[in-house]
């Protein structure tokens, strides 16, 4: 792992996300809570809906183009909808985000 | 010893009238049973499915060796009996000579045939016996092969239908100017034409049969008309005579058919008949329901018991698939009589109900039979209508209601009925999900997505599930507003205001919230009930509201946004249009006249948002908000200032509207129109407020729509001045924020209220002033274009990435 500080958790509004651009394509950094941080796909795999977009309850985000909710811990796609985001090793330190820069570049997703 | 009886014709009368015998007293009698046809006693009805293929005749055979082995009846089946001798008590067969105690006549009825030159050829058959049906299975059998139905009935079109299924090109020939005429009004015949076309069927009306043309076997049907139909088989099916030759040459007295009293016995000493065979008070029988009573009666008679035969209603069902039938009664008009249509073309939905002196004398349904068998309960019981008369068309379930019942509807759609189009579920779909354990809605949209989108099939969803639980499903009176809390919508808006919880965190917490900050649904709801109850209080949250609301923009389908500056009352300017063309070439946006009276700017990236708007607030523009839950456009026409019609400024209106009213946040979005005459050219009458400008003043009406539902305004009041206008739409626009549930627009609001308390409430002087001063309160916080806050570095650097890790990579 190579954790890179991609900026402070004050930067990506509070249920919201941000996005980061990376070789493995836009990765949306969600902010859940006070302190907590996810990072998963920003691509919803139904049609493509960018989901750093859309409504952040609880540890979930519901994509913004047609209510599908994902969970931002596995990834997964709830209820009835069948689907899966990549999700990313993330954490905070001091209040900084770090990512796992191994996680989101070319050699690890080939 | 057992007395001898003699039963002629193995039909579903007589097999019947064995069964309730044999089960009474099985040694009463020694029972012989002729048959013309070469077997026993088997299902006619399930000719049908026979002929199409669905059926083998083994599973149609009611009676086998086996029963008639058991039960000591001595067939003789393949032997037509000849004559009979009442006086010597001897039925003479084809092979001879049976004595008898007693007899009973159950020869039924044979086919018409018409007599028309060539109707002996062979290859036209009836439709009545397996030897009619295997002719005309055999014929189907060849490649290409055309099939002449003639008789547009029951057993005519049940013919089509089957040697459609079997592949034939079918035409059926009916002489009537529309289809079943004895059991169908024309516009039910009409509906089931265009049925059997879809399916195939060509369907002639008015169509004289002339002539069977053919060498040596059928080649054609020639028509009054001159028109020539090839065909390989004709099957008449025209109609039924009562089959009484027998009985008549043996001196049994019969009118149209064999005279029998109410205990089927004829005038004949010890010589009964039943069936289709006979005749009762002047009437003959066409259907197996009153036989089945016949027999019933004949055994009881035969065993010296005491029972009674009575005529009564009956009704039709065709059995085709797909074409949804059903007709009881008498439905002929009359003096007296009063007809119930209703009608939905769309769907192929057609009913009629005949009443007459407050009684249900006749029903004739198509398409939606689900009810049928509750009006004909109505028929049968003579029931007084007169209470439920208005709701009587809608079915059972819906007595002591107001509106029409979907639910039988519902009940009536076919599993493969697509009732959620967003997500394109079925009602299979959903039966299955219910059948899985889904027993309510919330189930329903987790298990299957249906109305999880747009929301317009709830209601058609609930009714599925109704329908299918039956009583153990109780229509919701109140939803709650999501899974997140058991409250509705109007249970939270009162707690709100009722409690003083002016915090997203308070409601959580004061009113139970099962999650720990709601969800998609119940975020963006409480949200806008919390500014629009406490704006001076409550800090409206962004991420509480949908991508459009959060952005200020509305995201397209491709992840690009749309930008749309106000253009107050339709009007704009060349300066304005100057700045919107070098706006649309810097950002390469594509330019649209929306249906609103003012200009989209689409395909803008979400980065280059804030420079957009930053150009357009340059000259003068302000976000058109045409992406919220708030003020859309107000649409006007030119009115006086340049229309020779024009009686008021309508155009001035509807820019001091728009001006007073943008920014404010709705439960859903509004939209107004002024129109400077009754012309109404700013198609103001199905708007959220409509008004139409007129001599003496200014015409307000209110719950208007245009969208998913059509909905013509209702008038709010009549007022003289301008002012007048301004203050009465405010302080609707108001009391619609105070009260209404979100997401719903005015005319559901409305519908729920009622236009009389809304009235009310607006027509004092007092009430309606405070509503337009909280109105003003709320605006001098929300009242600021969102595109110049955005605008600002600090605000325009939240649209740019976080980060950008691909310029490491290429680092
Ligand atoms: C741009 C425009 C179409 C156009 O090219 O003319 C438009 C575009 C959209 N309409 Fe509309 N509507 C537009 C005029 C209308 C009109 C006509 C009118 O306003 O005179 C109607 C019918 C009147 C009415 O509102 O009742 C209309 C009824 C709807 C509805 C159905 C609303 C309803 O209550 O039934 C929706 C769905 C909704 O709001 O939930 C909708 C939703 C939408 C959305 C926002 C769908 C969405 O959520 O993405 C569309 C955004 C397209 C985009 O990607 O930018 N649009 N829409 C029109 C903008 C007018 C404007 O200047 O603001
Ligand atoms: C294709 C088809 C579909 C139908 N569908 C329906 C329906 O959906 N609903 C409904 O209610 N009704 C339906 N009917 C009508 C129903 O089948 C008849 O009402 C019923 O069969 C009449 O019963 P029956 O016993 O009176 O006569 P049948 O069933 O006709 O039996 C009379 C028998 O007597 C025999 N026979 C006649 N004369 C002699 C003789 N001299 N010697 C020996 N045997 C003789 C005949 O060969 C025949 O087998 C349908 C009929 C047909 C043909
Ligand atoms: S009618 Fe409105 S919502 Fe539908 S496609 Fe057109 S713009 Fe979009
Ligand atoms: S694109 Fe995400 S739900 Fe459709």
């Amino acid at each position: 792992m190579s954790w890179i500080d991609i900026g402070h958790i004050d930067d990506v509004p509070l249920r919201g996300a941000r996005l980061v651009r990376t070789e493995v394509g836009c990765v949306a950094i969600f902010r859940t809570d006070a302190a907590e941080v996810f990072a998963a796909s920003n691509t919803c795999p139904h049609k493509r809906g960018p989901l750093s977009e859309g409504i952040v309850h609880g540890q979930k985000v519901t994509c913004p183009l047609h209510n599908w909710v994902f969970d931002l811990n596995t990834g997964e796609a709830q209820g009835a909808d069948e689907g899966r985001i990549d999700t990313y090793p993330v954490r905070l330190e001091g209040g900084r985000i770090l990512l796992d820069g191994t996680a989101v570049s070319r050699r690890s997703a080939a | 010893m057992a007395k001898k009886l003699i039963v002629i014709g193995a039909g579903m009368a007589s097999g019947r009238l064995l069964e309730h015998l044999l089960e009474a007293d099985p040694g009463a009698y020694d029972i012989t049973l002729f048959n013309a046809e070469p077997r026993g006693n088997y299902n006619r009805i399930m000719l049908s499915p026979v002929l199409s293929g669905e059926k083998s005749f083994a599973e149609i055979v009611t009676h086998d060796d086996d029963w008639y082995g058991t039960n000591r009846v001595t067939c003789r089946f393949g032997e037509r009996v000849m004559s009979v001798d009442t006086a010597r008590k001897v039925v003479v067969g084809e092979k001879g000579e049976v004595a008898y105690d007693k007899l009973v006549f159950g020869t039924g009825s044979s086919a018409f045939i018409i007599p028309c030159p060539g109707h002996d050829l062979p290859g036209v058959v009836a439709f009545r016996d397996l030897e009619d049906t295997t002719a005309m299975t055999e014929a189907a059998a060849r490649p290409g092969a055309k099939a002449v139905v003639i008789g547009g009935g029951l057993l005519g079109l049940e013919a089509a239908a089957a040697l459609r299924l079997r592949g034939m090109e079918v035409t059926v020939l009916h002489i009537a100017s529309h289809l079943m005429e004895r059991q169908l009004d024309p516009a039910a015949g009409y509906l089931l034409k265009k049925d059997l076309e879809k399916r195939g069927i060509t369907v002639m009306l008015e169509a004289s049969t002339q002539e069977i043309k053919g060498d040596g076997r059928v080649e054609s049907v020639l028509l009054a008309d001159g028109t020539e139909l090839p065909c390989d088989i004709v099957c008449m099916a025209v109609g039924i005579r009562p089959a009484v030759k027998l009985a008549q040459d043996s001196g049994i007295a019969c009118g149209r058919a064999i005279k029998v009293d109410a205990q089927m016995r004829t005038e004949t000493p010890d010589v009964f008949a039943v069936g289709e065979c006979v005749e009762f008070e002047g009437a003959l029988f066409g259907l197996v329901a009153p036989l089945y009573d016949q027999a019933k009666v004949l055994a009881k008679t035969l065993l010296g018991q005491e029972e009674t035969f009575a005529m009564r209603e009956l009704s039709t069902k065709l059995k085709v698939t797909g074409c949804d039938l059903f007709s009881a009664g008498d439905f002929a008009d009359g003096p007296g009589r009063e007809d119930i249509v209703y009608r939905d073309p769309a769907r192929g939905i057609y009913k009629r109900l005949v009443i007459e002196a407050d009684r249900l004398i006749g029903a004739v349904m198509y398409g939606d039979t689900a009810d049928g068998n509750w009006f004909f309960g109505l028929i049968k019981d003579g029931t007084d209508i007169s209470e439920m008369r208005e709701t009587l068309i809608f079915g059972p379930s819906y007595q002591g209601g107001a509106s029409a019942d979907p639910l039988s509807a519902v009940a009536a759609l076919p599993p493969e009925a697509e009732i959620c189009g967003c997500n394109g579920v079925c009602k299979g779909d959903i039966v299955a999900a219910i059948a899985g354990g889904a027993t309510d809605l919330g189930a329903i949209k987790a298990t299957t997505k249906a109305s999880a989108s747009c929301g317009t099939c709830t209601g058609l969803v609930e009714q599925v599930l109704s329908v299918t639980l039956g009583d153990d499903f109780v229509l919701p009176t109140a939803q709650p507003v999501c899974g997140c809390t058991e409250l509705t919508h109007e249970d939270v808006r009162r707690l709100i205001k009722a409690q003083a919880l002016k915090s997203q965190e308070a409601v959580w917490q004061e009113l139970g919230w099962k999650t720990r900050n709601g969800c998609h649904v119940c975020r963006p709801a409480v949200n806008f009930y919390l500014l629009a109850d406490w704006p001076l209080d409550y800090t409206d949250d962004p991420q509480s509201r949908f991508v459009n609301e959060r952005n200020h923009a509305n995201i397209q389908k491709d992840g690009t946004y749309s930008v749309m500056p106000r253009m107050w009352g339709g009007m704009t300017t060349p300066q304005e249009l100057i700045a919107i063309a070098q706006a649309a070439e810097k950002y390469g946006a594509t330019v649209k006249v929306t249906g609103g009276q003012r200009i989209d700017l689409l395909g803008v990236r979400k980065e280059d948002l804030p420079a957009i708007w930053h150009d357009l607030n340059e000259a003068g523009m302000v976000s058109g908000h045409a992406y919220t839950k708030g003020l859309r456009t107000v649409k006007t026409c030119v009115g006086s200032d340049w229309c020779r019609f024009g009686t008021q400024d309508s155009t001035g209106l509807g820019i001091k509207l728009e001006k007073k009213l943008w920014g404010s946040w709705t439960p859903h979005k509004v939209k107004l129109g002024v129109s400077g005459c009754p012309r109404n050219c700013a198609e103001a009458t199905c708007k959220d407020v409509g008004i139409i400008c007129v001599d003496s003043g200014y015409q307000i009406g209110v719950a208007g729509a245009a969208g998913m539902d059509v909905k013509e305004t209702e008038r709010l009041v009549d007022v003289p001045t301008e002012n007048e206008a301004i203050e009465w739409t405010t302080a609707f626009v108001q009391l619609y924020r105070e009260h209404a549930r979100y997401l719903d627009r005015p005319y559901k609001w409305v519908a729920k209220v009622g236009l009389d308390w809304v009235k009310e409430v607006l027509s004092d002087d007092a009430e309606r002033r405070a509503l337009v001063a909280r109105f003003d309160v709320s605006q001098s916080v929300y009242q600021t274009d969102p595109w110049a806050e955005r605008a600002e570095p600090e605000a325009a650097r939240r649209f740019q990435p976080l980060a950008d890790l691909t310029l490491r990579a290429a680092e």
